[in-house]
């Protein structure tokens, strides 16, 4: 588990460490990121303390990463999945009903403003904690928890072969790249899309027979349905304990808030 | 009583659903230990029989046994164990995250215990020297390292026979030197199909020539190959320059 794998591809989120928090079993780690995202989404749109509480939450978030050394930087840019949100965010303001105020001259939606910065704030805080989880965690190790969690089977299956083949598959693209443009395509016109159109087919039909003769070769070593797995770690108390701490916090902060807000 | 063929293969045919018919009747017999290398061109019926060896493929006429043992359906997992296939690209062959993980999936559907599967790692990767990589992912592997790991995906099951489907195809000089470093040794019979003649000669004392779906020659390699004849016949041709009399 060197850093060899912490370039291309999907496993890119991953930051190798040590730090106490790359240490903890993948699947208490999936919980907790689960449980502080709910936390998050149950804070009270309109309440007037809610700004206050994003900011707890932040500050726990901002708290964890400081423990497992993941830098400012990487966890910004896990922030660009939710460019869409923030699109939706930003229209409310101007599209909700209700009283409007003015701000440098233009008439907003007071609730909407409050909807639209509540959802942006939830989405960031979500997004962090997920951008948090792939840091620490190797996509691996994260598909093992997931299986400890009893995500199906076949689900489990399907995400470990995306891993393993993403590169095979992302190698034949540019193989196929490099032909066309080797023979002077360029394709910055629509008209490219003739060209690209049966080449994506070519590459889902070349995709399904490996997936055909990968079959075949799990079948000649005895495969029943199942990926096999290996042995488990017991998880005690005290690693639940310690990876629940961050949504409990969350669930403190939003306590504390209901009662004295 | 003597020990039984690892390999008897009896008046196999098969035709595929479509109606292409593969095989018309191929009689084939391996003795334990033994090396054979599967020749024939391109469309001869060679990856039709390997994938009868194990049971994949069924339903033509004619048998199959592996060290005794019918390939029927009750006894398809442990025929499974006794043929180890390698298939031509390494990248169908591995499909776990790792090559560790890799080479332990036919051991755990073995229903072998985790000592012993670990055991059977570490000895199928020190059999084909990649005994560091447990740990790595296929893709951060080079072609030839992919080809070897491929091949203790195998071994860590214990197979009386090994079958290798074009073992030197995209291998540079030093991999297939490499990879034949690591075959000689192993303790099995082995069938080798291949284009690669000289590669024939170098690992394997017999070969067999399929074309048309019969064999149509079995003998030692080194007279099958010096019979010009034969091998125009079949479309077999060896490099520019080789002489296979020339070979110690």
């Amino acid at each position: 588990m060197g850093a060899g794998h912490a370039h291309g591809g999907l496993a890119a989120a991953y930051v190798a460490g040590n730090s106490p928090v790359h240490r903890l079993e993948p699947h208490t780690k999936l919980v907790a990121v689960l449980a502080f995202a709910l936390v998050v989404v149950l804070t009270p749109v309109h309440a007037g303390w809610a700004p206050l509480a994003y900011a707890g939450f932040l500050a726990l978030l901002l708290g964890v990463a400081a423990v497992a050394r993941v830098r400012l930087g990487r966890l910004l840019r896990g922030l660009a999945v939710e460019v869409p949100f923030v699109l939706f965010a930003l229209l409310l303001p101007f599209v909700s009903r209700g009283p409007r105020i003015d701000v440098l001259g233009v008439s907003l939606s007071q609730s909407g403003l409050a909807a639209g910065g509540s959802i942006l704030a939830k989405a960031t805080l979500s997004v962090l904690a997920a951008t948090l989880l792939a840091a620490t965690t190797d996509p691996r190790a994260l598909l093992r928890g997931l299986e400890r969690l009893r995500l199906p089977s076949v689900l489990v299956q399907i995400l470990t072969f995306m891993i393993r083949y993403a590169d095979v598959i992302g190698g034949e693209l540019r193989r196929m790249k490099v032909a066309r443009e080797s023979r002077g395509f360029r394709g910055r016109h629509l008209g490219a899309l003739k060209v690209l159109g049966p080449a994506a087919g070519s590459l889902f039909i070349r995709s399904y027979e490996r997936g055909e003769r990968v079959h075949l070769a799990m079948l000649s070593r005895g495969y029943t349905g199942r990926l096999p797995t290996g042995p488990v770690a017991v998880v005690g108390g005290r690693a639940w304990a310690t990876a629940l701490s961050l949504p409990l916090a969350a669930a403190a902060v939003l306590a504390a808030g209901s009662l004295l807000g | 009583m003597s020990t039984p063929p690892s390999l008897l293969v009896d008046d196999l045919a098969f035709a595929y659903p479509d109606g292409h018919q593969a095989l018309f009747g191929v009689d084939l017999r391996l003795e334990q230990g033994e090396r054979v290398a599967l020749l024939g061109p391109n469309g001869a019926g060679k990856t039709t029989l390997v994938l009868h060896l194990n049971g994949i493929l069924r339903g033509g006429r004619g048998r199959v046994t592996v060290g005794g043992l019918p390939v029927e359906d009750r006894n398809l997992a442990e025929i499974r164990r006794r043929v180890g296939i390698v298939f031509q690209d390494p990248d169908d062959q591995l499909f776990m995250p790792t090559v560790g993980e890799d080479v332990a999936f036919g051991p755990r559907n073995l229903g072998l215990s985790e000592p012993e599967v670990a055991r059977r790692v570490a000895d199928a990767l020190a059999a084909v020297d990649m005994a560091d990589a447990a740990d790595r992912p296929p893709h951060h592997l080079s072609f030839g390292q992919r080809r070897r790991v491929a091949v203790a995906t195998v071994l860590s099951m214990r197979p009386e026979v090994l079958v290798l489907d074009e073992p030197s195809s995209n291998l540079d000089p030093a991999g297939r030197r490499e990879l034949a470093e690591v075959l000689e040794p192993l303790p099995v019979t082995l069938l080798m199909v291949t284009h690669d003649l000289p590669y024939a000669l170098q690992l394997c004392p017999r070969s067999v020539v399929l074309d048309g779906g019969v064999v149509v020659a079995d003998g030692p390699t080194r007279e099958l190959l010096g019979d010009p004849a034969l091998l125009a016949a079949h479309r077999l041709e060896l490099p520019f320059g080789f002489d296979p009399h020339a070979v110690p």
